[in-house]
């Protein structure tokens, strides 16, 4: 039990790097952004084959962001120099993504075993590797656990910033009301852009985090991400509200981990790792139709009370 | 301080909806003039300020302002001498963010937006002092966010906004008409005296006379894409609704006019 819920947090953390990323096209930018599902990949396999020619971990963790940064970018030039619609646009680069991610691989799938990655250090450490956690049978999870949470921290104190500067402010506004800030003067095209490429490179980050834990990257990595992502982004948002930007990223967070305890949940009571995909799909049309299933309850509850 | 020569926009050309909005519309507006812009739905009012903000391209024709052609300037570019309030107050403000930070945006139209924090205490003081001119009990309530407030109370704020940094001319699109009659007076008398004490360039459209007639130094009228009434000065001071509803009868060329009761309201 303690051991699931350690493997829940774990996943949790990493994944909350691609819902903090999915939080900025979808909450902020109001723009569903696919383009997500390649560029976590794409992470992925950025630092796997960094990692595997022999470079530092953590270089390879810093070259999957810039991956996923030009990820963003195409989608946002598609998007606003080529009016291309958002959900095309991300869809046409996570397309696109598919074939560049098996040239940067090679092949299908590459194993990290036995290679140093940016855990390495931490699991090593004595005060991770002490009699309690090793008694426990939790080190393992720890190690992960401890730099994925202290990166996670960095992360949200870091937009937590940037979203409160001029910039910031300005992109947050030109997803809230674009007319209206085209009428302030902001550059709304810039601010779509910045705002995508920023998300990305989260995402891809996350892509090599989970590379990195796993120990393999896989082309196929990507697929269903955008759902996982919005699925946390939704179970954050409901149980842990949605007070002040600073509490809103930590419910992300919170809302990844819980998605990773409910998924490990219903996994422990049999469902078919094949039927995950469709749970999660499902979970994410029900949470996102909530206020339409609200309304007509009331009205429904209204018909009879007045007798209809 | 703004010059309109000869502007043309057609829209869907070549469709069957082809629409000619602007027929070779000219405007000059000189410093510190308060011009009101009537005419009928779908003459084109709105549209000559879209033009004239950048939101459409114009087919032919130019528009400067304070002697610079700004014909081809994007949108966002043209901003930093535009204030603008739109007729749907969900338009002119962005509902989740903060009264503070709605106005800290406006404060910031024209200037290079940079990493530095998006708002300063020192501005907090000034906006709380600004609000307090409004009435509107605002002043104390400037971290709230701007989807509360009413639809009189969004548009002051639009106001002010488009107005924070003075800006060369100001655009007001019927920004009264969604508003009850009461609130809709009171954006109007504030409109009046941020419009007198900055001595703002302005051109405001609206759907009523008596405002066209009681606002304002100068008076315009459109209909089908041109103007059609341009009258000023002591001529406007006397004006009466009965008379311009006679001279728009004459003028729109003996086209059949019964009393318009969207123009008459
Ligand atoms: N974006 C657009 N696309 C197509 N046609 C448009 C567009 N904007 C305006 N038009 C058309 O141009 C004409 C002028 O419209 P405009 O909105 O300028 O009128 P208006 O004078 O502001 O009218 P109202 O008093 O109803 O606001 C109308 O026939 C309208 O249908
Ligand atoms: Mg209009």
């Amino acid at each position: 039990m303690l051991q699931m819920i350690m493997s829940a947090v774990m996943l949790g953390l990493i994944w909350s790097v691609m819902t903090i990323g999915v939080y900025i096209t979808f909450r902020i930018l109001g723009i569903a952004d696919l383009t997500v599902e390649g560029s976590i990949a794409m992470g992925g396999a950025i630092a796997a084959q960094a990692i595997y020619s022999g470079s530092d971990p953590y270089w390879a963790a810093f070259l999957a962001i810039l991956g996923g940064m030009a990820a963003g970018l195409a989608t946002g030039i598609l998007h606003t120099k080529l009016k291309i619609p958002a959900l095309l646009s991300g869809i046409l680069t996570m397309i696109a993504l598919y074939s560049i991610n098996l040239r940067i691989l090679g092949k299908a799938n590459l194993s990290l075993l036995r290679m140093n990655t940016v855990f390495s250090p931490f699991k090593e450490m004595s005060f991770i590797q002490n009699k309690a956690f090793a008694g426990w049978g939790i080190s393992h999870f720890m190690g992960v656990i401890i730099p994925a949470a202290l990166c996670v921290l960095g992360i949200i104190i870091l937009l937590y910033w940037f979203f409160g500067t001029e910039i910031g402010s300005a992109i947050r506004a030109t997803g809230n009301n674009s007319q209206m800030a085209r009428a302030q003067g902001i550059n709304t095209n810039n601010m779509i852009m910045l705002g995508l490429i920023i998300s990305n490179g989260l995402v891809a980050l996350s892509g090599a985090l989970i590379a990195q834990q796993q120990g393999f990257a896989d082309i196929q990595m990507g697929i269903g991400s955008i759902v996982i992502g919005l699925a946390s982004l939704i179970i954050g948002e409901v149980l842990f509200g949605k007070r002040g930007f600073f509490s809103r990223l930590l419910s992300l967070v919170l809302g990844a981990i819980t998605y990773r305890i409910i998924i490990a949940f219903v996994l422990d009571r049999g469902m078919s790792p094949n039927d995950l995909k469709l749970f999660t799909a499902l979970t994410v049309a029900f949470a996102l139709s909530l206020p339409v299933i609200k309304s007509s309850v009331q009205q429904l509850v209204k018909g009879i009370r007045e007798g209809r | 301080m703004l010059a309109v020569n000869n502007v043309y926009k057609t829209f869907n050309s070549g469709t069957v909806n082809e629409k000619t909005a602007l027929n070779n519309i000219s405007l000059h507006l000189g410093a510190g003039e308060f011009v009101t812009l009537i005419g009928g739905n779908g003459s084109g009012k709105s549209t000559l300020l879209n033009c004239i903000a950048g939101v459409h391209a114009v087919d032919k024709g130019s528009i400067i302002i304070d002697g610079v052609d700004v014909t081809r300037q994007p949108e966002h570019v043209r901003a930093k001498d535009l204030g603008r309030v739109f007729q749907d107050p969900m338009l002119g403000t962005a509902a989740d963010m903060q009264i503070e930070e709605n106005l800290a945006l406006a404060y910031r139209r024209g200037k290079r937006r940079s990493l530095r924090w998006g708002i300063t205490a020192k501005e907090r003081r000034f906006y709380r002092d600004l609000l307090g001119t409004l009435e509107l009990g605002l002043e104390d309530r400037l971290s709230l966010k701007v989807g509360m407030l009413s639809g009189g109370q969004r548009q002051a704020l639009a106001l002010l906004m488009a107005t924070l940094k003075e800006p060369k001319l100001l655009l007001l699109d019927e920004h009264t008409a969604a508003l009850d009659p009461k609130t809709a007076v009171k954006v109007l008398e504030i409109t009046e005296k941020i419009v007198m004490e900055n001595k703002l360039t302005t051109l405001m459209v609206t759907h009523n006379m008596r405002d066209a007639i009681r606002y304002g130094n100068r008076l315009i009228m459109m209909h089908e894409g041109r103007i059609l009434l341009d009258i000023e000065g002591e001529a406007k001071k006397k004006l009466t609704v009965e008379e311009l509803l006679s001279r728009f009868g004459q003028a729109s060329s003996g086209e059949e006019f019964t009393q318009d009761s969207v123009l008459l309201s």
